[in-house]
């Protein structure tokens, strides 16, 4: 926050980066999306990284993050015998990799006709539809105030844009694989996305994090999804990083009239996460559906922000947060809803229920609602308690042992959010992994 | 089967059994009669395994084997069912599902090999028909947004499904209509075996009629104050608990 932060090598480090680049750019540094870039990192450098005097930052200290030395974009001589460890779902679908920020074309299959769907990375954007970024990259994630998103702007050349022309629906599942590859080395790296979905256009995308390897890495990604009249998306968010890895991610979402956002951001595993879902409902008869499940255990930190600005009237959003905690873990949930004067008859609805296992265990919630408009319909609650000790004890009254009883009762819990992840892979997969994480 | 003697029981610094004695025999069924916050539940709960009470003094002998000394869930592969006063709603997991677990955890328990799916709806097929409870029923989320009657036919089945050697029934007849009462008596009924026992609490005489115990016993202020025969639950329909309570207290 404030500027000349004493020690903050991580910050140094990423302006003298920055600088190296920029010099070997030559006349790309003049154009326009490059000029926004080094705006985003001016006031990366006059925000510093937060601390926990930061409101929105204080439950979640990343000062060890900023004292960690990190390899950004490190090469990584990844094989396919390599990703068959991370034994990921199979998708039919468009696969696109990326190791430590690198698009990994041997690896990615693209099978959405062009007709459908445009599939791009943002280096190639960069190159090919430059109108195309000028028109909406950077347009919505808020850089003046996020120091993480500014850090991510001002360092975007890696990541996917996608469009769905109007009146197109693809069947076809998309999902990107971030993985790092930390088996060397500390590694970072800072994932740029833009979805593009024009009108009456309808798309399903997840995005999944996954570490290979004990180093630390550092994830910080960027998405920015912009939804026409009547567009339709489902997101994925799914989240399986080691104990080592640090990811701080910004979904920023823009919704036109009658568009219907739908995600799940489901957190199994990460040392240290921080995930912010900002859904600006920018149209009437909009719907917006956020659902999450976050799992920690050990020293895990897991920090959902959502956030809602109902801006114009007749919307709709509905939020369902789920987080079962264990061990020494630290989780944070803060739901933001706005319902601006304009937004009358707006509907909001925000639930977040905790299952805290262990007494050293922490959950913070904080719902913060704003209502300017009068003719609204807004609820919000959320719960933070032990296993139903009442439950436990009928299902061990029937034979099952008192550890299954908790495994059946959490995965009960859990499954309320997994339920509403619609490609069945996927879902399947996180169902397993859920079951394994509860068998230990 | 079951030997309890000067069993004691409390929860906080909350006396509530003050010394039990019960002798249950293969074949048998025995009523538990007796004025509301006696201590019946408590005692239904105690044999089950609840762990918010604390137990005493006395003991528990089934079947050879000290009850006090095992978990709920080998108590339940051991051969005890409680059919709860108040089954507990559990959302997420339905009877199908986890009933399927329990009755494989108890086979495992027994030294028996799983049911496979087959065999398992087999069974159930066979068992709903008893209790005449809906398959959709069973699939359904636990007791959530059952009616009082299907919650306590739910027990009823559970219990035919996994046959105990010794039923504990706490208050199952409690609104249930004269239609569910006879199901639910007819499930216990079928269960009657040389091998088997049962233990009704009962508030009403009425289900005696349809279950017709061997023993009824009268459980006031946490003691047995009064065993007889069955026309002995028909005295208390008459005449209450009062004259009870009077010779309690002249005691
Ligand atoms: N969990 C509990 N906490 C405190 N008191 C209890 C609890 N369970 C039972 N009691 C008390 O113990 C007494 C016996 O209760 P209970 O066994 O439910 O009686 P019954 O089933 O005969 O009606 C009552 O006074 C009741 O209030
Ligand atoms: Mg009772």
């Amino acid at each position: 926050m404030t500027p000349n932060q004493p020690n903050n090598d991580l910050k140094s480090k990423l302006l003298a980066d920055f600088r190296t680049s920029e010099e070997r750019m030559n006349g790309a540094s003049k154009s326009a999306l490059h000029q926004i870039r080094r705006e985003a990192l001016n006031q990366f450098d006059r925000l510093g990284f937060p601390t926990v005097k930061h409101e929105e930052w204080k439950y979640t200290n990343v000062n060890s993050l900023v004292k960690e030395v990190f390899e950004f974009n490190a090469s990584s001589e990844i094989t396919l015998e390599d990703l068959a460890l991370l034994e990921s779902s199979r998708l039919d679908g468009n696969v696109l990799y990326f190791v430590n920020g690198r698009y990994q074309p041997q690896l990615s299959k693209i099978v959405s006709p062009t007709s459908q769907l445009s599939i791009t990375t943002l280096a190639d954007a960069v190159k090919t539809m430059p109108d195309l970024l000028n028109q909406y990259f950077a347009k919505y994630a808020d850089y003046q105030d996020n120091a993480f998103t500014a850090l991510n702007t001002a360092f975007a050349h890696e990541g996917v844009v996608i469009k769905v022309p109007a009146n197109t629906v693809v069947e076809a599942p998309t999902i990107l694989r971030f993985v790092s590859d930390a088996r060397q080395v500390n590694v970072a790296s800072q994932p740029r996305n833009l979805f593009i979905v024009d009108k009456n256009a309808e798309v399903k995308v997840a995005e999944s994090f996954r570490t290979l390897g004990d180093q630390a890495s550092f994830t910080n990604v960027v998405t920015e999804i912009v939804m026409a009249e009547d567009a339709r998306m489902e997101y994925y968010k799914i989240q399986n990083e080691s104990d080592m890895a640090y990811h701080i991610g910004t979904t920023q979402v823009y919704q036109q009239d009658r568009s219907h956002f739908y995600s799940a951001t489901v957190t199994l595993d990460g040392g240290f996460i921080r995930n912010n879902l900002n859904i600006a409902l920018d149209g009437s008869n909009c719907e917006a559906h956020m659902y999450g499940l976050y799992f920690p255990n050990g020293r895990q930190h897991i920090d959902n922000h959502t956030l809602v600005d109902h801006r114009k009237p007749n919307s709709h959003s509905n939020e369902l947060y789920k987080g079962i905690l264990e061990d020494r873990a630290t989780g944070v949930f803060n739901g933001k809803i706005f319902v601006r004067q304009d937004a009358q008859k707006t509907n909001a609805y925000q639930s977040c229920k905790n299952v805290v296992l262990s007494n050293d265990a922490t959950m913070n919630t904080k719902p913060q609602l704003e209502i300017f408009a009068d003719d609204v319909k807004c609820s919000h609650g959320t719960t933070t308690g032990k296993l139903d000790e009442e439950a436990l004890f009928y299902l061990r009254s029937r034979g099952i042992p008192k550890v299954e009883a908790q495994s059946l009762l959490m995965f009960a819990f859990a499954e309320d959010v997994i339920k509403k992840i619609k490609i069945d892979p996927l879902r399947e997969q996180i169902e397993r992994r859920i079951q394994a994480k509860l068998a230990r | 089967m079951l030997t309890i003697s000067n069993l004691q029981a409390s929860i906080g610094s909350k006396e509530i059994l003050k010394g039990i004695n019960l002798e249950v025999k293969a074949g048998e069924v025995h009523a538990i009669m007796g004025p509301n916050g006696s201590g019946k539940s408590t005692l239904a709960s105690v044999l089950a395994g609840r762990e918010d009470y604390d137990v005493t003094d006395g003991s528990v002998i089934f079947e050879g084997k000290d009850l006090l000394e095992m978990a709920p869930e080998e108590r339940a592969a051991e051969g005890i069912f409680l059919a709860f006063q108040y089954p507990v709603e559990i959302p997420g997991v339905s009877t199908t599902n986890f009933l399927k677990t329990a009755m494989n955890e108890i086979r495992k328990y027994r030294g028996q090999e799983s049911l496979d799916a087959v065999q398992f709806l087999k069974l159930m097929k066979e068992k709903m028909k008893l209790v005449n409870i809906d398959q959709s029923l069973l699939s359904r989320s636990l007791n959530e947004g059952f009616s009082g009657g299907e919650k306590k036919r739910n027990e009823i089945f559970q219990m035919a499904m996994l046959e105990p050697k010794l039923a504990i029934l706490d208050e199952t007849d409690s609104g249930l209509d004269i239609d569910a009462l006879r199901i639910v008596a007819e499930g216990v009924n079928q269960l009657r075996s040389p091998e088997r026992a049962t233990i009704v609490v009962t508030h009403y005489q009425r289900l005696l009629d349809y279950i017709v115990p061997d023993y009824v016993h009268v459980l006031y202020k946490g003691r047995i104050v009064k065993s007889g025969p069955k026309e002995l639950a028909f005295e208390l329909e008459e005449k209450g608990y009062d004259w009870i309570k009077a010779e309690v207290e002249t005691v």
